[in-house]
């Protein structure tokens, strides 16, 4: 197992190198340039050493090799440095977003907790939901609760973000008044007062993205649990004497969980990149915003930056999917 | 030798109806029988016949819906298993009657330890501590005949090949010494010098243990090295039953005569040896209200289209004790017909 995760971290490296070379060509020969924005007052000399400043006029591979560099060196160190006060990265320069100026990692350092926390909840509850469903609708297939779990998948499936979204804001921020409407990204959460409200106002987009996110997976739980109870070792359990409870919630389950994980584990990486729609429904101020406001501004640094750290991603929790079947499924032996 | 007069378990009229979307299938239809202490029943019967239905009738084991079972009575050791509580029958499956499936390749959690799966009915049944359990467990896969048995209870089933893995089931099977085995065709997915191996280890269990099995199989040639008593099963009913020797020396059916002759001769060129029933078993519909095997039967007569023909005792002995039989024809007659027929 070890020599196998080895092994593809190694060739993790040339996959993501033709990667990163993809989405840096890709978002650099898209029309428009970062100077759009400003205003046509400005002088032409002026707009030059403004470009230069931003090292927009250098050609495109150099962009490039930089980049690397800046990715790979500059920004490791720099956190590196953050941490235990080393020096390692000084006087280097960090990619920097040409709409604000900042490092493109500072802002991600901003916005990413938002992210993690309404995104990363709604993922975890949209599971906590699932499971069960899954599971009961699987052992009670073509139940009315079955039934009812597939309403429910239909519903989360087919009605998008925007629309159900809406509809939560309108019934329990409007017309209950349960919840606020905004999400208040300044809140500081320090005593019991604010950790309720933090809690109410991450309710109405966790709802959201919970509910798409229980429809796909109690789908999955419940196919797989059902390609697991019509198996002979169902039956010796069964001849065992063991009860109901064992069989399904032990037996069953054990096996059905191997591919669900699988799958959960390769929906990780959706969390990092946001939820474009909901964060802006809900003025999460996260990840998918940045996304969305830097493609926006034609800030090519921080749609460059922000595309391959999600490729990093996938190809990371591809590997860590392919490890937990490995350690879930004593059949699979990578060595 | 046991006594055999008491029996461990008594079966009557047992019937299972399978209801399906296509309507019901009348999978089992009044099957009676009795298991003696220590006795080995042989059950044989083509596929479809309805043998394994009816030994997961007796102890619950058919999924329900679209399983069914209607009526009858499985008296073990006194008590009717088709009366009691699912709960009560639960401490039954398992404790006193142990179960080996056809396939063992696939019988086995794949994701469990052999040692986790020997313990379980011990832990239920028993409610053995781990440790304890953890050393029967060990007796347990000695007994089968598996080496090196403490170092295999962490072993996945995956790597055990199949005769190796049909240890381990019949070692599961007997793990709380069952009064009953039940064995479903334990031999035919292995292969021939495995089958002879596991044949072995059954008989030599049964002499240390001396528990009662049910042993079904399509084979002939294995009921005879092994079972005290033959049901040969049609149509999800008991056609004819008989102790071994008679059933082979004097078989009265139709369907018993020409499934004797489909065992292989030691001898001749491979195709002539085997030689196969002509035509397909029936998918009944509805219960039988006529002799199930009457369209493959070369003595059939008018009367059995009209009347499914009961058991009816050959040998003197009541039905069920000594040699009977489920056909019109009786038996000198046929035998008569059949040296005609053959002449
Ligand atoms: N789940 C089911 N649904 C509907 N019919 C079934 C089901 N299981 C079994 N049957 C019917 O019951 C009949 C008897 O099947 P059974 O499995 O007992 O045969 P068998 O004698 O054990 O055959 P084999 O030698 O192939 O194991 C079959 O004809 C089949 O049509
Ligand atoms: S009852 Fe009739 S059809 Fe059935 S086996 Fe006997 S002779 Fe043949
Ligand atoms: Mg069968």
């Amino acid at each position: 197992m070890l020599t196998f995760t080895l092994r593809r971290l190694l060739l993790a490296i040339p996959t993501l190198l033709a990667i990163s070379l993809v989405i840096f060509l890709l978002v650099d020969l898209a029309p428009g340039s970062p100077m759009s924005e400003i205003p046509l007052t400005v002088p032409p000399d002026v707009r030059q050493r403004m470009i230069e400043a931003l090292g927009a006029d250098q050609p495109v591979i150099v962009r490039y090799v930089l980049w690397l560099r800046q990715f790979f060196w500059v920004e490791p160190a720099t956190l590196f440095d953050g941490w235990f006060g080393t020096t390692w990265a000084e006087g280097e320069q960090r990619i920097l977003s040409w709409q604000s100026r900042s490092p493109v990692f500072t802002i991600i350092g901003q916005r990413l907790p938002q992210t993690l926390t309404v995104i990363g909840t709604a993922y975890l509850v949209g599971i906590l939901i699932a499971l069960p469903i899954g599971i009961y609708s699987a052992y009670r297939q073509y139940s009315l609760f079955d039934q009812g779990g597939t309403l429910f998948a239909m519903i989360g499936f087919s009605v998008p973000t925007f629309f159900s979204g809406t509809l939560f804001i309108i019934i329990f921020a409007v017309w209950l008044g349960w919840f606020p409407t905004k999400y208040d990204t300044q809140l500081v959460v320090n005593d019991w007062d604010s950790f309720i409200k933090q809690i109410q106002q991450m309710a109405l987009p966790v709802m959201t993205l919970g509910l798409a996110n229980a429809a796909a997976i109690s789908r999955y739980m419940r196919s797989s649990m059902l390609d697991n109870m019509g198996m002979d070792y169902v039956r010796t359990a069964r001849a065992k004497g063991l009860s109901e409870r064992t069989v399904v919630l032990k037996h069953v389950l054990r096996n059905s969980l191997i591919p669900v994980v699988t799958v959960i584990a390769l929906g990780i990486p959706a969390i990092f990149g946001g939820a474009i729609i909901t964060e802006n429904l809900f003025g999460v101020n996260g990840i998918g915003a940045a996304l969305i406001g830097a493609i926006h501004a034609n800030d090519i640094p921080m749609v460059q930056t922000l595309a391959f750290i999600f490729a990093v991603l996938i190809v990371l929790f591809n590997l860590i999917a392919d490890v937990l079947y490995g350690l879930l499924d004593p059949r699979i032996r990578y060595d | 030798m046991p006594d055999r007069a008491v029996p461990v378990l008594d079966v009557k009229g047992l019937k299972t109806v399978f209801r399906t979307r296509g309507g019901e299938i009348h999978a089992v239809n009044d099957v009676s029988f009795h298991l003696g202490k220590g006795e080995l029943l042989g059950v044989v019967g083509e596929s479809g016949s309805g043998k394994s239905v009816s030994m997961m009738s007796l102890i619950g084991l058919l999924p329900s819906p679209p399983a069914d079972v209607r009526g009858g009575s499985v008296m073990l050791n006194g008590r009717d298993l088709l009366k009691i509580s699912e709960d009560e029958l639960r401490s039954v499956r398992g404790a006193k009657v142990g179960f080996v499936f056809q396939d063992p390749m696939t019988s086995l959690n794949p994701v469990f330890t052999l040692g986790n799966q020997i313990m379980e009915p011990l832990i239920k049944h028993m409610k053995m501590p781990k440790k304890a359990a953890e050393a029967r467990a060990i007796e347990l896969l000695e007994l089968v005949g598996i080496p090196d048995a403490k170092n295999r209870l962490s072993a996945y089933p995956h790597q055990f090949s199949g005769g190796m893995r049909q240890r381990v089931m019949i070692a599961i099977a007997l793990a709380c010494d069952p009064d009953v085995l039940i064995a479903d065709e334990p031999t035919t997915a292995l292969d021939v010098t495995i089958q002879a191996q596991i044949l072995e280890l059954v008989k030599e269990l049964r002499q240390k243990l001396g528990m009662a099995i049910i042993w079904i199989t399509h084979d002939l040639g294995v009921i005879a090295g092994i079972a005290d008593r033959v049901m040969v099963m049609y149509g999800g009913q008991v056609v004819e039953q008989a102790p071994v020797r008679e059933l082979f020396a004097n078989p009265q059916h139709p369907y018993t005569r020409a499934l004797l002759k489909t065992i292989p001769a030691i001898s001749g060129p491979r195709e002539a040896r085997l030689k196969v029933i002509e035509g397909q078993p029936p998918i009944m519909t509805a219960a039988p209200t006529a002799c199930p095997f009457r369209d493959r039967c070369e003595y059939r007569f008018d009367t059995c289209d009209r009347v499914n023909p009961p058991r009816r005792a050959v040998d003197g002995a009541p039905v069920g004790q000594g040699h009977d039989v489920a056909c019109h024809w009786s038996a000198p007659a046929l035998a008569a017909l059949s040296e005609v027929a053959h002449a």
